[in-house]
């Protein structure tokens, strides 16, 4: 399932609701997540799951072409722990 | 860094903002976007939302666990996990909004 097909669904559902509304509502949604992120704050959807950032420590890296060693600065970057609803009914539970 | 938590009710806040709609109604939103989502994963499905990442089942075959504490072989039957890939937008952005 790709975006616009997560968007026709809602839309279905919803007569109601203008197509392009459908679309801002769904945009907002992720784009709030990733929004939550950047500010290094954590989003959990209970039975869905949690995104959060985790922290990568600077380290010595290496070219892995040239063997030449590389200094790679901490970072952040985004984390999905899966729920425990969501991961009971992928396994038939 | 924020280190806050948001929840279903801070997404929906947003789309009640975003949207003219009632508070109800957008919590009803949100809602039906994650059962749209985990629907098509419990079906093994893959779902792919563009500029924010990609959700895909793997199976993972059964092997023999331990218990840490006691030692003892426990078998760990077949099953699937969820695995998230982000995208690069949200790579990028998360590592650019927490540097430093």
């Amino acid at each position: 399932m790709i975006r616009s097909e997560l968007i026709q669904k809602i839309a279905d559902d919803n007569p109601h609701l203008y197509q392009r509304d459908v679309e801002r509502i769904v945009n907002t949604i992720f784009e709030e997540i990733i929004n939550a992120m950047a500010r290094g704050d954590r989003v959990e959807l209970r039975g869905f799951g949690a995104f959060s950032v985790k922290k990568r420590d600077a380290r010595i890296g290496r070219n892995p072409r040239t063997g030449e060693a590389v200094e790679v600065e901490e970072k952040h970057v985004p984390f999905f722990k899966t729920g425990k609803l969501l991961r009971d009914r992928l396994n038939g539970k | 860094m924020g280190q806050k938590t948001l929840t279903r009710m801070d997404l929906s806040e947003a789309v009640f903002r975003e949207v003219g709609l009632s508070r109800n109604e957008s919590a009803d939103l949100v809602e039906s976007v994650l059962n749209h989502m985990s629907d098509a994963l419990v079906a093994g499905e893959q779902v792919k939302i563009s500029s924010f990442g990609t959700f895909s089942i793997r199976d993972k075959a059964a092997r023999v666990g331990r218990n840490p504490k006691t030692g003892e072989e426990v078998p760990i039957n077949p099953r699937r996990v969820l695995t998230f890939r982000p995208s690069h937008l949200m790579k990028d952005r998360v590592a650019a909004g927490n540097k430093g």
